[in-house]
This record gives C-alpha cells, sequence and structure tokens, in this order.
C-alpha cells in the first residue's frame, strides 16, 4: 500500500464513518426524547459528542504511529495502521453512544472540546515562529562551528565553492579555504533596499497624500484599488519583468550617457522592487494620515495657512510616527524579497557603491544554495541558514521597532 | 501701504504657487505609478500575446517502416528541420497504435518548429537558417504555413521544446498546492481568529500569541522556504518538491494574513448583537457560531481570498522546498514532485531560448488573470459587506 493510498484512506474514511456516528447517535438521542423524556442538549450535540469520540482515538493514533515512523522508533505496515485506527475509532464511538442518557450534558462537553480545538489552532503560529527560528538557529550553529562568527560578519570574500569539495570529503592539501565573509553581500542587499526605498518612499507617500488630502471621494475609491493592482502582481513577475524589460533599458540608458552598465545591474532590481512598495507604502502612510483628528487641520485652516502648508507643517508631522513604521516595513519587505532579485540581480558579490554594476543579495545567496544538488550537510548550503538568521533578526528588529513606534501614536490621539 | 499690499500679495502668490506645487507632487506620484502599470500591461502583454497562436506547416507524412527505426524519415529530408521533434517523436507510437497507417503517405498540418514559429511572427533571434528561411517563405506563399490558437500551451506539460511547452502540468500543480493550503490555512487561521477575539482571556500568554502573529506576517517568505526544508523535508521526512510540502509550506504563510483579516471582521460584528443572543441564554459557543460568524463571514472570505491569491503567486518559499524542478506530466498525488505556475514562470524565463521568453510572458498572462479575478472578487465580497450597523 501506497502512502498515498493510505491518504486516500484516512480522509476517505473518516468523513463518511464520522457522518454515520452523528446520524446513529442523533437518532438514538431522538428516540430517547420520543419516550417523553427531555435530554439536557439538543440531539445535535449527541452527533457531535459520538463525531468526537470517533475522529479523536482514530487520528491521535494515526499521528502517533506516524511520529513513531518519523523518529525511525518503529513503523508500523500501513494496512495494520488503518485496522488499528479504524478499530479505537469504533471503540469510541461506542463508548460515547452509551452516554447518550436525559441528564447527560454533551453540549458542555462539545463546547469544552471546541475550546480546546480553538486552542490548538492558535499555538500553530507560536509553532510556526518556533519551527522557523528552531530551523534557522541549529543549521546556523552547525554552520558557525566551522566558519567564525566574526570572520562571517566582517569578511569582505565569499568564496564558498570550497566547501563544497570538502563537504563531499575531496578536500586536497593546496586547496584555499573557503571564505565566507558576508560583507559584500549585505551591501548589494542595503543597496537595492536603498534604491527600492528611494523610489516607494516618495511615491508612496504622495500617492497616500494626494488621496487622502486631495482627491474627492469618487476618485479615490477608484484610484486606490488601481495602486493595490500593483501589489497583487507576483513577484516572479516583477522579476521577469525587471530582468526582460528593464535592465536593458537601464544599460541602453547608461550607454546613451556614454556610461557602462551591467545586464544584473542594482538599479533594475531596485526600481522594481519600489514600485512594488508603492501601494504597501501608501495605505499604510494612508492609514496614519487618516488617522490624523480633523480638528487639527480645522484649527490650522482657521488661522489662514494653505493647504499645503497644513499638510506639511501640521498633517505630517503628527502622522510622522505612523509614517516612519511604515518605512521600517516597507525596509523589511525589501530586504527580504527574494524573487526580483533572483532574477534580475547578479550572483557575484560585489563590494561596490555604483548602482549600474552587478551586486547580489542575502535572499539570493540563500536561493543559490539550496536549490543546487549540493550535500546537505557542506558549509556552503549551512551558509543559507546563516544568512536567513541574519535576515530573520534584522526583520524582527524592524518590526519591533515599527510597534512600538505605532503604539506611541495611537497613545497620542486616543 | 501700497508697498506693504505689494509686498503681502508676492508673498501670498509665493505661498499659493507652493501650494499648487504641492498638489502637483501628489498628482504626479498616483501618475507615475499609473503610468507604470500601463507600461507594464502592455509590455507583458505584448510580449506574450503571440504564444497564444502557434505555427503549423503541411507537409506530406510517410508512414513508413523508416519512420518507425528513425522518426525524422517520416518528412522529407528538407522538411526535417522545420517540423517539431516533439511531433515527429510521436510517429512511431502513432503507427504502433494504428497498423493500418503503415506503407501510407498523408498531407498533413503538423507542429512547426520553434525557429519556424518564431520566424513567421517576426521576431529577432529566431535562429531559422538562411536556406530553410527561404523554403518557409516558399511554403507561406504556397498556403502551407498557418498560424491556428495554440491550444497545445494550455492542455501539456513542460517541456524541453519551447513549441511543445505547455502550463497543464503547472496549472494542475498550483491547484493541488492551493487546496492543501486553503484546507489548513483556513480553518487553522478562522479558529485562531475567533480564540484570540472570543474566547481568550486577556493574559501574557494570549498577547504572546498576538505579538507573535504580528511577527510572521512581516518575516519574509523565504524564511518560510527555510522552515518547510529544515522541518517538513528533512526532519519529517515529507517528499521534496511535493504538493504536500509545499501546500503545507504556503499554508502556514498564509495564516497571519487569514487571522488578521479575520480578527478585522469579528471586531466589525457589534458587541449588542452578541449581548442579544447571550441575553436569550445562548452558550457563548452558539454565539459566535450562530451569530457572530455568520456576519463576519464576508469579512472573512475576503480575507482568505487575497490571503490564498497572495500563496498561488509566491515563488520563494516553494523554490527552497524543490518545487522547481522539470516537471513535465500533471501529478498523480500529492506526494509526487509537483510544480506550480509561479514556478514555471521562473524556470521558463530562465531559458536562453528566445520562443521561451513568449512562453513565459503567456504564462505571466494567465497567472495575472488568475490572481486579478480573485483580488477583484475579493473586493467585490469587500465592498458588499461593508455594513453600516
Amino acid at each position: 500500500m501506497l502512502y498515498s493510498d493510505l491518504f486516500f484512506w484516512l480522509f476517505g474514511g473518516l468523513i463518511p464513518l464520522a457522518i454515520t456516528a452523528f446520524m446513529v447517535a442523533r437518532s438514538k438521542a431522538l428516540s430517547t426524547e420520543q419516550d417523553g423524556a427531555r435530554l439536557h442538549s439538543r440531539t445535535g450535540y449527541y452527533g457531535w459528542y459520538a463525531v468526537i469520540w470517533l475522529a479523536t482515538p482514530a487520528v491521535v493514533s494515526g499521528l502517533v504511529f506516524s511520529i513513531t515512523h518519523m523518529l525511525g522508533l518503529f513503523t508500523v505496515p500501513a494496512p495494520m495502521l488503518l485496522a488499528t485506527m479504524f478499530t479505537l475509532g469504533c471503540a469510541g464511538l461506542v463508548y460515547s453512544l452509551g452516554h447518550i442518557k436525559v441528564e447527560f450534558r454533551a453540549r458542555e462537553k462539545v463546547e469544552t472540546f471546541a475550546r480546546a480545538m480553538f486552542i490548538l489552532a492558535a499555538s500553530i503560529s507560536i509553532l510556526t515562529t518556533l519551527g522557523i527560528v528552531l530551523s534557522v538557529v541549529f543549521e546556523s550553529v552547525a554552520f558557525f562551528r566551522v566558519i567564525s562568527f566574526w570572520d562571517f560578519i566582517t569578511g569582505t570574500k565569499w568564496e564558498p565553492d570550497t566547501a563544497f569539495l570538502i563537504g563531499a570529503g575531496r578536500d586536497t592539501a593546496g586547496m584555499t579555504p573557503p571564505a565566507f565573509g558576508s560583507v559584500p553581500i549585505f551591501a548589494g542587499t542595503f543597496m537595492i533596499t536603498g534604491i527600492a526605498m528611494l523610489v516607494a518612499v516618495p511615491i508612496g507617500l504622495f500617492s497616500a497624500i494626494y488621496m487622502s488630502e486631495y482627491a474627492s471621494h469618487t476618485a479615490r475609491g477608484r484610484l486606490k484599488p488601481m495602486l493595490e493592482i500593483l501589489a497583487g502582481i507576483p513577484t516572479v513577475v516583477y522579476g521577469f519583468f525587471a530582468a526582460i524589460t528593464i535592465s536593458p533599458l537601464i544599460v541602453k540608458a547608461a550607454t546613451l550617457f556614454g556610461l557602462e552598465a551591467d545586464y544584473t545591474n542594482a538599479l533594475a532590481p531596485g526600481l522594481i522592487m519600489g514600485i512594488m512598495i508603492i501601494p504597501f507604502m501608501s495605505s499604510l502612510s494612508d492609514d496614519v494620515i487618516n488617522a490624523v483628528p480633523q480638528a487639527l487641520r480645522d484649527g490650522s485652516l482657521a488661522l489662514g495657512t494653505t493647504k499645503s502648508e497644513t499638510i506639511r507643517h501640521i498633517v505630517l508631522p503628527a502622522a510622522f510616527p505612523g509614517i516612519v513604521s511604515a518605512f521600517l516595513l516597507a525596509i523589511s519587505r525589501a530586504i527580504g524579497e527574494t524573487m526580483i532579485v533572483v532574477m534580475a540581480a547578479g550572483l557575484r558579490p560585489n563590494l561596490t557603491a555604483n548602482p549600474l554594476e552587478g551586486v547580489t543579495t542575502v535572499t539570493v545567496k540563500i536561493v543559490e544554495a539550496l536549490t543546487g544538488d549540493q550535500e546537505f550537510d557542506s558549509a556552503f548550503t549551512q551558509s543559507a541558514f546563516a544568512l536567513g538568521f541574519v535576515l530573520l533578526f534584522i526583520t524582527l528588529i524592524l518590526n519591533i521597532v515599527s510597534t512600538i513606534v505605532v503604539r506611541k501614536f495611537k497613545q497620542r490621539y486616543e | 501701504m501700497d508697498q506693504l499690499d505689494m509686498h503681502t500679495n508676492a508673498s501670498m502668490r509665493k505661498r499659493l504657487r507652493a501650494d499648487k506645487r504641492f498638489k502637483l507632487y501628489g498628482l504626479a506620484a498616483i501618475s507615475f505609478a499609473l503610468a507604470f502599470l500601463v507600461f507594464f500591461f502592455v509590455d507583458i502583454i505584448g510580449k506574450g500575446a503571440p504564444a497564444f497562436q502557434q505555427a503549423e506547416i503541411q507537409v506530406t507524412v510517410h508512414y513508413s517502416e523508416a519512420a518507425i527505426n528513425n522518426y525524422n524519415k517520416a518528412v522529407d529530408k528538407e522538411y526535417k528541420h522545420l517540423v517539431s521533434k516533439a511531433w515527429l517523436r510521436l510517429v512511431p507510437n502513432q503507427i504502433a497504435g494504428k497498423p493500418e497507417l503503415l506503407g501510407q503517405d498523408y498531407e498533413e498540418w503538423v507542429l512547426a518548429e520553434n525557429s519556424v514559429d518564431q520566424y513567421l511572427k517576426g521576431h529577432e533571434g529566431h535562429r531559422l537558417k538562411e536556406k530553410n528561411q527561404r523554403l518557409v517563405d516558399q511554403m507561406k506563399t504556397d498556403g502551407k504555413v498557418r498560424l491556428v490558437f495554440n491550444s497545445g500551451f494550455f492542455n501539456s506539460g513542460d517541456s524541453k521544446l519551447p513549441e511543445n511547452a505547455g502550463i497543464l502540468a503547472a496549472a494542475i500543480g498550483s491547484v493541488m498546492v492551493l487546496l492543501l493550503t486553503m484546507l489548513f490555512a483556513v480553518p487553522v487561521g478562522v479558529m485562531t481568529a475567533i480564540y484570540l477575539e472570543e474566547f481568550a482571556p486577556d493574559n501574557r500568554l494570549t498577547q504572546v500569541i498576538e505579538v507573535n502573529i504580528n511577527n510572521l506576517a512581516a518575516i519574509p517568505s523565504i524564511l518560510y522556504g527555510l522552515l518547510g526544508l529544515a522541518i517538513f523535508i528533512n526532519v519529517m521526512g515529507a517528499p521534496r518538491s511535493s504538493a504536500l510540502v509545499g501546500g503545507l509550506t504556503l499554508a502556514l504563510m498564509t495564516l497571519p494574513v487569514i487571522i488578521i483579516a479575520t480578527r478585522a471582521a469579528l471586531r466589525s460584528v457589534p458587541e449588542p448583537i452578541r449581548e442579544a443572543a447571550y441575553g436569550l441564554g445562548a452558550s457563548s459557543l452558539q454565539v459566535v457560531w450562530h451569530h457572530v460568524l455568520p456576519l463576519a463571514m464576508p469579512g472573512i472570505l475576503t480575507g482568505s481570498i487575497i490571503g490564498l491569491a497572495q500563496a498561488m503567486g509566491e515563488t520563494a518559499p516553494l523554490l527552497i522546498v524543490g518545487m522547481m524542478a522539470y516537471i513535465p506530466d500533471a501529478p498523480g498525488s500529492i506526494f509526487e514532485a509537483t510544480t506550480v505556475l509561479p514556478a514555471q514562470i521562473y524556470t521558463w524565463s530562465s531559458e536562453s531560448v528566445r520562443a521561451f521568453e513568449e512562453r513565459t510572458a503567456a504564462g505571466i498572462m494567465v497567472l495575472l488573470t488568475v490572481l486579478l479575478t480573485m483580488n477583484a472578487i475579493a473586493v467585490k465580497f469587500r465592498n458588499r459587506s461593508e455594513n453600516t450597523w
């Protein structure tokens, strides 16, 4: 029996069985009521109670078996697994049917169970964070055992090619040791992020100001969804557009000015990333500008200022913390953006200040290290997790700072 | 007096000019964004639209003994390089399936090689040889060349030959991955939101969960790929590149979006509705299940659709869990190697053959159509659900 068959039987089997259990238990409850007694709960709750008793033992036993299989303790053949689950489920069902009596409080049991399921669901998001942190930290620790953390943070040479050979056990004496200096990679990341911000912040902010302060209600209703289209375009599409359309344009424009540009220049992904972030920036700023109390505007206008003076000297300073937080979130977006840079930026780490040269970024290096056919345990693949660790760290810091800033802002006007 | 007036007038004019300028900046910003949007769509459609047509040529096909052993012999030698290998290599199978064909010659419309296709569409870099160009021109005047609707693009999977490459396998993969994402993320997300909004006591743990969800929403998608690789594949032993791993990874990524949207929807249901239900003796679960949830449903649907559309366009985490392999056939189950539309676009875009660029843009058009439709539906829901209580 294949994996897939097992899956099919599990879900294909559980659902009809659950429906049967529901019907059986409810009809039993109904027949109890027919004798003149009134049950504590409505009959449907007895049905749900039976379903819980059927499904929980079956699913739990299935989970236990899969965990033991995963940990390599022991593996049960698939038919036996299914049989166990079926038996346990039926036993649960029979047990629950015995409970259907007048004084039995089925609704309370079902509600307690539902509440437990809600808590379980809420804990998944915690487990996700834990999973991300653990997966990144574990491999990073293994990486930093080989490469010193200081070299990783301050080194300016990223030459991991030989790590792959060492990982394969083919290290020869005269070989240069692999170098994992991440400075050029982060420099590239920050350069592209910087270009993106130069595009996104003025355009996003001015769009937000125009839409919230100048545009009529109908114009705003039309413009906003149009801007949001920019946010709905997948990054792989932006990447294609940056690489195929924008990059050659930039190279042509550079030659026109007598400059030389690489096809993997930093400008193309930076510009496109900036455009991708415009709606993000504008909708966040829009929210905070709208949150500035109207009384402030009215007071300012009553003193005889022009509209733009009111916006510049009253509204924007009032909304400033919110705009800063939007800016920080936009930066964390740009740093973590992957497909645009994978497709349009370079692969070669390059420490330069010239945006017309090719640079590489953290996310490009992560993708490069993990999509090849290398051994998983080599320092080269582990370097991806170390880079991911730094990426996670930066994003979390940015996010926490922006949350604090926003909270301060909210307190001021509530 | 006059002088003072003139002075104030001058400074007033200056201020008014600044006022106008400021408004123009705003207008310019919006216009730039919209102009980009137009440029973008024109460019993509201009690149992708030709891919919906495919060149076919009319040649005499020899269903001969020789063709069984060497399919290149199925057409006359001079046409060998004009006919797609994808079609030619099927000839022996055709004969095997229908033995009465053997020894017959038929005049047939067959799939043309991609260089012929690109040459006919007038693209540069078509790589068709001078000699063959003349032949194609000759065939064109004889009416033996035509451009037909490219149905192969929709009903075949990936191929190394551009003229034979289609999006079917990727589309099916996308549907499978999206279904898995939906089955996992929507119930878990809605349940989490219900718990946080309706049941959770205001204690430390709840605060931790809330902060945590906001952080999750800001974590770059590629890190979810690292999670999928390290936990689902390396620890749990789920098959690499499978729809299962892809779907679960995307589900975790979509979860915060759905939770945040659902919470907002639940919060917008006014308190008196809950109080009225409690007043009639409903239990807390009954209040949520019978009253709050149905009223919050449009908002929940909007959030879920937007989250799923995001997941459908996502590529980075899927590359990390290996969903960029060459997959010519649609996967049979969620454990088999699968590719999805965005990943297919990525693999095509890294091909060097010019004909693939056209297919990439066409794939993008299909993907954008689906995603923009999903978003439009979500916006419709939102507009309809904007109840004033």
